[in-house]
């Protein structure tokens, strides 16, 4: 994977961190936050975890707190590639 | 006046069936569970046959988000709990959530997950290591994920006990509804069927080397040889007595007894102490051994620890003097999950008045003096039984449950 995309990331979120019972990843889901996706922190760590590994971009844990929406993590990585 | 605690619901998952309804009935079919090991490649291990889980899909019983970050041993408490709640009638989301617990045991570990993902760390570096591992293969993810589920914030633990933790947490549950609670799951889980995790069980040379599925675990039989290692697991719902009365929801039985007793170092000269917890575990059930009408009896299978358990038996109720039976010969040794599975089947017998049998065994040996329960089940009128667990050095556990007049 060169870059990610929301879809991308959707794709990581449903089938490599789960989804809960009540939660629809289909919508706009860019600007709305992790938690109320159901997302809980260590699951954030995991979507990351999962990120970085397939994107090959560096993701350190202070940035996290930044990043709450499905949209700043792709901003997120989008300018770690081009700073690279 | 102290408040009793019942139990009004089972959820079971053993290598015999998935369900309390398909346990039961493979218990009284005298169907076994234990088979050549289909989990990973069994060449390289000398222990050939195992009690393995068939046909769980986790992901059709819970949401994938769950399934994740859990393993296996988790998922099977997940299943069981939701399982225990359906029997009880009880939805959580309608009760005081800190008046309901959560105790469950397990000895074993997350020993999947953890292995998965050591080999990433080692393969592919610390970042390349799940962020659930921080959680996943810890003892204590069974009760926090079970309470997170439901909402059920009371007292809560857990125990790791080795085998005795199945009854050692149900023990404590009891404790819980006596101090307030009006709810708690309780029971063990366990599966360990990974490289690491059976490795780890190969040392204290206790397991069965057998290749044969019906010739591996013997407990009290002239060829008794070891045991064979199972998984699975079982969540009791323990109610306080007049909470279950005012639902109307009808009880199994009581939790009328419990003790616990740890071996005294071998050093010291002083025997085993299982004796302590039967006779601990009647006492505090007010009842006298002639009372009993079964004895789910721990069998570990290795003839030295057999012997054990005979004295201890024959010491309280005379040679012969009861019933017993070990339905585990048709699941393996669960670890903590083994002695909860043995309490749902001392609560069915209660209910259906008829004890499963010892799958398997057939030529009990002279040095076990015990009334055996071989064949096919045995009707029997049952309002009172003590189920024994043991874990590997040193612990013992006892629990006596009776029947609701």
């Amino acid at each position: 994977m060169d870059e990610l995309t929301l879809d991308g990331l959707r794709e990581i979120m449903r089938h490599c961190v789960g989804t809960g019972e009540s939660v629809n990843l289909d919508g706009d889901i860019r600007d709305t936050a992790f938690t109320d996706l159901g997302y809980d922190s260590l699951a954030v760590l995991e979507v990351v975890t999962q990120v970085q590994g397939r994107l090959g971009v560096s993701i350190p844990d202070e940035a996290l707190n930044d990043i709450e929406t499905p949209g700043a993590l792709v901003e997120y990585v989008a300018s770690q590639k081009a700073g690279a | 006046m102290t408040r009793r605690a019942v139990v009004t619901g089972l959820g079971v998952l053993a290598p015999t069936g998935i369900g309390t309804k398909a346990y039961w009935a493979a218990a009284l079919d005298g169907r076994s569970g234990l088979g050549p090991m289909t989990r990973m490649d069994p060449s390289g291990y000398p222990i050939k046959v195992i009690g393995e889980v068939r046909d769980f899909v986790p992901g059709d019983l819970l949401p994938s988000r769950v399934v994740v970050e859990t393993a296996l041993m988790t998922q099977y408490g997940l299943v069981c709990a939701d399982e225990a709640l359906r029997d009880g009638e009880l939805d959580p989301g309608e009760q005081p959530e800190y008046e309901m617990s959560v105790v469950t045991a397990n000895a074993t570990g997350g020993a999947e997950f953890g292995q998965r993902e050591m080999q990433n760390l080692y393969a592919k570096g610390p970042s390349q290591v799940g962020a659930y591992m921080a959680i996943a293969w810890f003892y204590a993810a069974n009760s926090g994920q079970i309470s997170i589920r439901h909402g059920m914030r009371g007292p809560s633990g857990v125990f790791i006990t080795d085998q005795a933790g199945g009854l050692d947490c149900v023990g404590q549950a009891r404790r819980v509804i006596r101090n307030g609670s009006t709810f708690a799951l309780s029971g063990g889980t366990d599966s360990s069927f990974s490289p690491s995790g059976l490795v780890g069980q190969i040392p204290p040379g206790l397991v069965s080397l057998s290749t044969d599925p019906d010739r591996a675990y013997l407990p009290f039989d002239v060829a008794a040889d070891g045991y064979t290692p199972g998984e699975g697991g079982a969540i009791l719902l323990v109610e306080e007595a007049a909470s279950a009365q005012a639902r109307g929801v009808r009880p199994y039985g009581e939790i009328a007894g419990y003790a616990t007793a740890f071996d005294p170092h071998p050093r010291t000269g002083r025997g085993p102490n299982l004796r302590r917890a039967i006779e601990g575990a009647l006492a505090d059930a007010r009842t006298a051994p002639e009372d009993v009408d079964v004895v789910f009896a721990d069998g570990y299978g290795v003839p030295r620890l057999d012997r054990l358990e005979c004295e201890a038996l024959a010491g309280v109720f005379g040679p012969r003097g009861v019933a017993v039976t070990v339905p585990k010969t048709a699941t393996g040794r669960m670890y903590a999950a083994g002695p909860t599975v043995d309490l749902v089947a001392a609560l069915l017998s209660l209910r259906h008045g008829v004890i499963p049998s010892t799958l398997n065994v057939t030529a009990v040996s002279p040095d076990c003096p015990v009334d055996l329960v071989l064949g096919d089940p045995r009707e029997a009128r049952v309002r009172t039984a003590l189920v024994i667990a043991r874990g590997y050095n040193g612990f013992n556990a006892a629990v006596v449950v009776k029947a609701v007049a």
